[in-house]
């Protein structure tokens, strides 16, 4: 009965807020939104990363009290990784805190297309960390979205660079037979330029075979690629679509060491249920898994010794999604205080943020000061270059765990920023937007 | 003793076909449109407007799109999502392709193709009913979704699939800002809801009925079955396309199959069957409670019970709250919100001495 009382009670002074709203007390602390999804089809990647994510915060919170003084505080609000709860989330929480929301991480590209011209017209920046809208690495045309480490297509460029290095060279690659299955989301869709360009590059056939969402009936997909007989299979899977894809693959007898996933479908939630059939897959890996990291360890130590971790089932603590989520805790954290060096050492708003988000500048000494050494490569964020990076490693699952196999592939650059020009200035031409002069920009 | 028609006598034809025969109805709808017109706009915060009213009146365009088509005609859909899908994209292209149209001649053109493509689906109709129709609509579920995604020219080409809608431009002024917004979408659900009732009193609207109640003895006394299916059919699809075309360009901003998937047509068919089949009412009271409900159940929980919960636990509680209510509705009163409210009325009326 106590609960219930004080929820009405907060009720009651919250409709008396409202009905005065009174200016909010200016408290020291910066407000991150956590728009998560922990039900649905995609619910065990948003469980683990926005668990990490939770948890990095209360790190600081706990370790340094907070980012240079200021404490960090989120709200979740559930999007079940659908467009329409997502700009729901969006406008419940972009006012909240003393300065409103500093950083937006959806963790969906479909929401993330719907937020990209409602978050630049409040000036509220989008961490689309390796997902989202690819173009929008150009930040001349869209300078609040920031898809950092890497995009859809130089990922695929770096899957079709480790399948060259299998064969023994990517001339080797003429005449091979490559399929893409893709889930039938923006997400999934995303690669398909980029795929058949590098198709008429090296002159390998490509297949686009979807899977209509969320990707748990895959049966006639796989009968297709086994009549097709291709040498590679790319799979673009996110959620209940990857076991599915694999237990797929097993049923129809294809080897497991020629499918690649990317980074969205290479985690422990995708292959454990598939069991023993899953030896021998491979994945990119944006970033390790493990406790390996020192970052990791300290979560474990500060937050998880007080009691505080997020995560309910702690086994999760060190897998593929969870050092994710700590890693999207990183960059946005490290925006802050890229912003904070400027602004000063208080809450600041998300047009600050921004401006801290375009000067990240990580090197292997800052890795280290941060815990992360060998988390992510080196990376250097600018005005033009939202992207900054686009390497990935690749990891096989054994068994039991990941397994790192390669060291960082660099993305075929050459060939991806042309068109990301080439896309953004057409978003430009159809949204009357004047790209920016970067060297205009402090 | 408020409500009570004592003196009120209608003397001419013109009074007695009102909509609203009773003073105290025409007054309360007045407010209730000078509030949603003049006071909502002017007090309510962005996020009301934007997350909350919005989808609200758009999906309950929608509802009264299905609530043409199931309600008052009997026949049972479950493609509205794909009439939206295809209101939705149609609106699109006509943006991109042929300049300098306007927005409102837009919005018109997309709700008509859509109506074709209802008529279209609206055929099997004619030989198979009830259940088995609901499942032949279903095909345009599918085909539309598949439509979309496998003909890039309707994305323009576009690498996901995902599309921004064009800005709005209505003669020259911006909707941009969400009391704009709001009152564009807002104007369109009032002239359509406006339609609806007066449909459903014309000839058309009580061929429908007939039709719904027993379509033997509609056919005996000379209603044309073929006509009067797919009008209905039509003019659903229409209410459907429009609300697509709204749900793109006003809500999300952007257009995408994925928005329109199965579900959407369930959420619709669950507002009608809420709101009540075959009233007007029926489709905003609905929509507002299939839309906000879950919303205000997670703003109660979240005062209630914080976050020492389980993170996760909530989210779920919430889909297990709803599911409950629903039944509970369903069995206090199966013909739906808009019946509680006539009930109201009806006490109403004999308050303070029920006899």
């Amino acid at each position: 009965m106590r609960t219930r009382t004080r929820g009405w009670s907060e009720a009651a002074a919250l409709l008396v807020a409202l009905g005065l709203s009174a200016p909010a007390v200016a408290q020291n602390e910066q407000f991150i939104p956590m728009p998560s999804y922990r039900q649905g089809p995609y619910a065990a990647g948003g469980t683990s990363i926005y668990g990490g994510f939770i948890d990095y915060l209360n790190l600081l919170n706990m370790r340094d009290g907070g980012l240079n003084g200021v404490k960090l505080t989120y709200e979740e609000c559930e999007t079940e990784y659908k467009p329409d709860r997502g700009v729901e989330c969006y406008e419940r929480l972009k006012g909240k805190g003393p300065t409103g929301a500093s950083v937006f991480n959806f963790l969906s590209t479909g929401i993330t297309y719907a937020v990209i011209g409602k978050a630049t017209q409040d000036k509220i920046p989008l961490l689309t960390m390796a997902y989202g809208r690819t173009d929008a690495s150009d930040g001349r045309v869209f300078p609040y979205v920031f898809p950092m480490l890497t995009n859809y297509w130089s990922l695929n460029t770096d899957i079709v660079r480790f399948i060259g290095q299998r064969e023994g060279g990517m001339d080797k690659l003429k005449g091979k037979k490559i399929v893409h299955l893709y889930l039938g989301v923006a997400y999934g869709k995303e690669p398909n330029p980029i795929f058949l360009k590098q198709a008429e590059k090296y002159g390998f056939e490509a297949k686009l075979v979807e899977v209509p969402a969320p990707g748990t009936e895959q049966q006639a997909q796989w009968l297709e690629i086994r009549q097709y007989k291709p040498d590679w299979v790319i799979l673009t899977g996110f959620g209940v679509m990857t076991p599915a894809a694999l237990k797929g693959a097993a049923r129809v007898g294809y080897p497991m060491d020629h499918i690649v996933g990317n980074f969205w479908s290479g985690s422990e939630e995708d292959t454990e249920p598939v069991g023993d059939a899953a030896k021998g897959y491979i994945s990119a890996a944006l970033n390790p898994p493990g406790k390996d990291i020192k970052v990791i360890q300290e979560i474990e130590r500060v937050v998880y010794g007080a009691g505080k971790g997020n995560m309910v089932n702690k086994a999760r603590i060190g897998s593929v999604f969870y050092n994710r989520g700590v890693l999207t805790g990183i960059m946005t954290v490290e925006g802050i205080r890229v912003a904070q060096g400027k602004f000063g050492k208080k809450p600041l708003t998300g047009e600050q943020v921004r401006w801290g988000l375009e000067h990240i500048k990580i090197d292997d000494a800052r890795l280290a000061q941060l815990g992360a050494a060998g988390f992510i490569q080196p990376m250097t964020v600018t005005c033009a270059d939202h992207e900054a990076g686009g390497a990935v490693k690749f990891q096989q699952w054994d068994g039991t765990k990941w397994k790192l196999i390669t060291d960082w592939i660099q993305a075929d650059k050459a060939l991806v920023r042309p068109m990301v020009e080439e896309s953004a200035t057409k978003y430009a031409k159809e949204n009357n937007i004047t790209p920016r002069d970067c060297s205009k920009e402090g | 003793m408020i409500y009570r028609e004592a003196g009120q006598f209608r003397t001419t034809y013109v009074a007695d076909q009102r909509i609203f025969p009773i003073t105290q109805d025409r007054v309360a709808m007045a407010m209730l449109l000078i509030v949603a017109f003049v006071v909502v706009p002017a007090a309510a915060s962005n996020y009301v407007l934007t997350a909350l009213l919005l989808p609200m009146l758009v999906l309950a365009i929608a509802a009264l799109g299905l609530n043409i088509l199931t309600g008052y005609a009997g026949q049972f859909s479950l493609g509205t999502a794909a009439f939206m899908s295809v209101g939705a994209f149609a609106a699109y292209n006509f943006q991109l392709r042929v300049p300098g149209i306007p927005l409102l001649v837009t919005f018109v053109l997309a709700g008509l193709v859509a109506a074709g493509v209802g008529l279209v689906f609206g055929l099997p109709s004619l030989r198979i009913k009830g259940f088995y129709l609901a499942v032949a609509t279903l095909a345009a579920q599918f085909f539309v979704d598949w439509l979309f995604t496998k003909v890039a020219w309707f994305s323009n080409d576009s690498p996901s699939g995902t599309i921004t809608a064009q800005p709005m431009v209505i003669a020259g002024l911006p909707i941009d800002s969400p009391a704009r917004r709001y009152l564009l979408v807002l104007s369109i659900a009032a002239v359509l809801a406006l339609a609806a009732k007066n449909l459903s009193r014309t000839a058309t609207g009580r061929a429908w009925m007939a039709v719904r109640d027993m379509d033997v003895a509609a056919e005996v006394i000379g209603i044309p079955i073929l006509r009067t299916k797919l009008v209905a059919f039509g003019i659903s699809s229409f209410y459907c396309g429009v609300s697509g075309a709204l749900w793109a360009f006003a809500y999300l901003g952007t257009v995408e199959p994925q928005a329109f998937d199965l579900q959407r047509s369930f959420q619709i068919l669950f507002m009608v069957i809420i709101g009540g089949l075959g009233t007007v009412m029926g489709a905003f009271l609905g929509s507002a409670f299939m839309l906000l409900f879950p919303l205000f159940l997670n703003w109660v929980l979240h005062l209630i019970v914080r976050t020492e919960l389980r993170p996760g636990l909530l989210s779920q509680l919430e889909l297990v709250f709803f599911g409950a209510l629903i039944i509970v509705f369903l069995v206090v009163e199966p013909r739906g919100l808009a019946r509680l409210w006539q009930i109201t009325k009806e006490k109403l009326r004999l308050w303070p001495f029920p006899h």
